[in-house]
């Protein structure tokens, strides 16, 4: 006999202020099955938990409705109590009338009679609840980072420190990121080159860190604990283990009209080349787009050169197979196009600038050698202007919907950067607000307008067109409610930033969330900010959200303690809730195998008694459960009804559609 | 403000959502948390993956007396077990073309793909849907089966 006990929760008022929890809990105790029905305040408290407990001891209760909040939140909460109890913990239905119901209907009795519904659903389902036990699977002891930002760059660090092995797997020819590419960096204004490259260095003396540059990952198979990663190292057409960094080619190459991403496309580079001067590895790339040798077979200087015979122009991509326990995604961001905007001109006026090409202008390893020099004609800018939220905070759809966060800081630091070392510039900055909430950063923006004399204009900006070599800015001044035109000889837009593109791919491999801006989701906004939602995968940086990188090493570390707490276990528990085929009834078909994403199902040959005394041996289905990851595919798929999931059994469904259907 | 019509004659339609446990049950969990309402007819049942969903559950469904199903998944490519969304898909062309035979109207059924971020469409989703159906209105046509089933 089935013995069920109902708990009601009102968490607070947030249940009970739409639902009449007491109702609802006087109205279980008539369900048949039900022996036990209570409501309290908390149930996740420890008060809460101890009655639950205590009830399932007195009623020597078979299973247990909660209802409460999502299953997502305390299901596991709820599990654990009951074990402590001596119940098995899957004999735990979770019944959500919090953000099912009490949250989204404002009608008392509407709610309450709703509650009712789902939480008999739930008893129907629990009746038919087995007792279930988890299993184990190992941990691989080793983290992949993709990316190798700051972000990537510091959570390897920390993981690699805890005595775990770390691999970094870098698109670009180097690590190193976004941060590499800027010159100062607020709040502090201490050169990003300078802080930067001593972790750089540190992650590639590490004995605990594998760095995998030009590389990107090709298939993810598994789960936490147990990733198998592919990972493609493509073609460098340099050995990495040879080449010296010593730049010999990067002279002698005769074509050298490639465009230098790491300066913004602000000038050339040679067809092989090491990105930056500090870059890690310091090993060349030849960018096949641009060799002659390899698009005519003609050349070959380069490898008449090299001294340590490091080119290799038959290089192919090769592929190589890692296992993995956990998977940190930092995978960052880049500046929007600027395509939708021409209103700002930045297509049609070489002297129109991002604020990261900015960066390049005035960076000592940049293409003016640090001296602020504009890109048309080399000379001195002497009127600068600055356009806040180009594309950020956009409702129009043009651009971004949401704030990119760091623009109103780094533009401060720009303006007060270009008045301290060329104190005749005059410096304007149309914003529409000001945001710099931060430890010291509201002081730092106050500082450009009080101690550097930046002139914040309060307005947007109409247009920037070119009239005379000049670069008018019109816009609108709203604390003095007049328009204004502005001759400058450098505008920088503030142009927005979004995921780098390839997440896409990362996210889709990895089965991790993407939101409608393409940032990753975090498993809980407030809880779990770290975490993915799919178990063993972390987010770091900017993939996650706009941030900037105080930000980004603070959850870079947090990524760290999760992908830490994992591997430091020796195994994990897993989710008993797979798949098992009734052997009587399945007839080897093989179709469940064919749906299986996992290679969760093979088949052997059993006996089976046939009656008389007789035996059969038949081809039968059998699904490993540390493979399985219950995703119930193979169940539908099976034509003969044999295979079942357990936990959400096709009885239990069906139970649960009756219910509700229950007039 | 209006009174309400006493009559009790409107047609409130029962509904049936399956949803699946990473994307759209979790939308439908923000939806919550985002207080964006949508009619208390709608009933969720979790599942782990929308490739869980037998369309013979449909089939019970409708026979038990719903009105409408709605099953959510994860958007094609999302699928927290790869290719998952992709069998639903499939089988739910199937499940129309069944229940297209069967004379039920195709728009009692529907496939919709909710991510874990998406709680504003969840509740767009299901008023569309409960409209939709409450336009069509009772679902006779397989409930008289079950009655005439129990007899
Ligand atoms: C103009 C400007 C000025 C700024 N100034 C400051 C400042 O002064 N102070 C401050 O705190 N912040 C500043 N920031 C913000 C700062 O740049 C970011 O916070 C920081 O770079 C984020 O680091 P990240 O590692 O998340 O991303 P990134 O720096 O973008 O690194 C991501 C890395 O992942 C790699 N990658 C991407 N996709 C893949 C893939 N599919 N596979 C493998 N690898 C991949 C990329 O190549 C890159 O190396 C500024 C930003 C801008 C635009
Ligand atoms: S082959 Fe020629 S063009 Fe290509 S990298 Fe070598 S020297 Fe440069
Ligand atoms: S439920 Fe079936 S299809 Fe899904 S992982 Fe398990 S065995 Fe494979």
């Amino acid at each position: 006999m089935q013995r069920i006990g109902v708990f009601i929760c009102w968490c607070g008022s947030n249940i009970s202020a739409t639902v009449d929890v007491v109702k609802v809990a006087e109205a279980m105790k008539n369900e048949p099955g039900v022996v036990y029905s209570a409501n309290y305040q908390y149930m996740c408290s420890e008060n809460g938990q101890q009655l639950i407990k205590q009830a399932i001891k007195e009623h020597n209760l078979t299973g247990i409705v909660v209802g409460a909040c999502s299953p997502r939140m305390h299901e596991a909460t709820f599990r654990k109590t009951a074990e402590a109890a001596g119940l098995n913990p899957y004999m735990v239905e979770i019944a959500n009338i919090r953000e099912h119901c009490s949250w989204i209907h404002k009608d008392m009795d509407e709610a309450t009679e709703k509650a009712i519904i789902l939480v008999r659903t739930a008893i129907a389902k629990v009746k038919l609840n087995a007792p279930l036990m988890a299993g184990e699977s190992p941990v691989i002891k080793r983290a992949l980072v993709i990316g190798g930002g700051i972000a990537g760059i510091q959570a390897a660090l920390d993981i690699a420190d805890a005595g775990f092995e770390v691999d970094i797997v870098e698109k670009n020819a180097t690590i190193g990121g976004r941060m590499a590419q800027l010159d100062k960096t607020f709040p502090t204004l201490d050169c990003s080159a300078c802080i930067l490259t001593p972790k750089m260095v540190d992650c590639a003396q590490h004995e605990k860190i594998d760095i995998l540059t030009y590389s990107e990952v090709e298939d993810v198979k598994g789960f936490v604990g147990n990733f198998s990663v592919k990972i493609r190292r493509k073609a460098r057409y340099v050995d990495e283990s040879k080449c010296t960094g010593c730049k010999v080619c990067m002279e002698k190459c005769p074509s050298k009209k490639g465009l230098n991403a790491f300066n913004m496309n602000l000038n050339t580079r040679p067809a092989i080349y090491i990105p930056f001067a500090q870059a890690i590895p310091n090993v060349a790339v030849i960018d096949p787009e641009q060799c002659i040798k390899l698009k005519t077979g003609k050349c070959g200087i380069c490898q008449k050169f090299c001294g340590v015979g490091a080119i290799d122009y038959e290089q192919k991509d090769t592929f190589v197979e890692r296992q993995y326990g956990a998977i940190v995604v930092a995978t960052g961001y880049k500046p929007i196009d600027l395509d939708a905007f021409n209103e700002y001109g930045y297509n049609d006026n070489k002297d129109v600038v991002t604020s990261l090409e900015l960066e390049r202008l005035m960076n000592a390893a940049g293409p003016t050698n640090g001296v602020l020099l504009r890109p048309s004609d080399g000379k001195h800018p002497k009127v600068i202007t600055f356009i806040q939220c180009v594309g950020s905070r956009d409702s129009s759809g043009c651009g971004k919907p949401y704030c990119s966060k760091i623009c109103c800081m780094y533009t401060a630091k720009h303006a007060m950067l270009i008045r301290e070392k060329y104190p005749d510039t005059e410096v304007h900055v149309f914003y529409i607000d000001v945001r710099t909430p931060g430890k010291n950063y509201d002081e730092f923006f106050r500082r450009a307008v009080e101690q550097y004399g930046v002139d914040y204009i309060k307005g947007m900006v109409g247009k920037v067109y070119n009239e005379n070599g000049k670069l008018m800015v019109q816009g609108s001044n709203l604390i003095d409610n007049e328009q204004v035109t502005i001759e400058s000889d450098l505008v920088v837009l503030a142009a927005a930033i979004e995921p780098e593109p390839s997440v896409r791919k990362v996210a889709t491999l990895l089965t991790a969330s993407i939101d409608t801006n393409n940032f990753l989701t975090e498993s809980h906004a407030k809880l779990r900010p770290v975490e993915s939602p799919t178990a063993g995968v972390y987010l770091a940086g900017v993939c996650q959200g706009p941030k900037d990188i105080p930000e980004t090493v603070s959850q870079a570390s947090a990524c760290a303690a999760k992908v830490i707490g994992l591997l430091v276990k020796d195994k994990l528990k897993t989710n008993p809730c797979v798949a098992t085929p009734d052997e009587s009834m399945c007839n080897g078909c093989s179709q469940c195998a064919n749906v299986c994403a996992y290679g969760a199902i093979t088949y052997v040959d059993k006996e089976f008694r046939i009656g008389g005394g007789k035996t059969e041996v038949r081809r039968v289905a059998s699904v490993n459960p540390a493979v399985c990851q219950g995703c119930g595919a193979c169940t539908v798929t099976c034509p003969s009804g044999a295979m079942d999931l357990k936990g959400f059994s096709s009885k239990q469904i069906m139970s649960e559609v009756e219910a509700i259907c229950k007039k | 403000m209006q009174e309400v019509t006493t009559e009790k004659k409107e047609f409130v339609p029962n509904i049936v959502a399956f949803c699946c446990n990473w994307c759209s049950y979790a939308g439908a969990d923000l939806a919550g948390s985002s207080r964006l309402t949508y009619p208390a007819n709608v009933k969720i049942i979790r599942v782990p993956c929308s490739c869980r969903v037998n369309p013979s559950f449909v089939l019970k469904a409708f026979q038990q007396g719903a009105d409408g199903v709605i099953l959510c998944g994860c958007h094609p490519g999302d699928c927290h077990y790869v290719t998952g969304n992709y069998y639903t898909r499939r089988r739910m062309a199937l499940l129309y073309s069944f229940l297209n035979y069967l004379g039920i109207e195709k728009e009692r059924t529907r496939l919709e793909w909710v991510s874990a971020a998406e709680g504003a469409r969840f509740s767009a989703v299901m008023n569309d849907f409960v409209k939709t159906v409450t336009d069509l209105g009772e679902n006779k046509r397989l409930t008289d089966l079950r009655v005439k089933e129990g007899e």
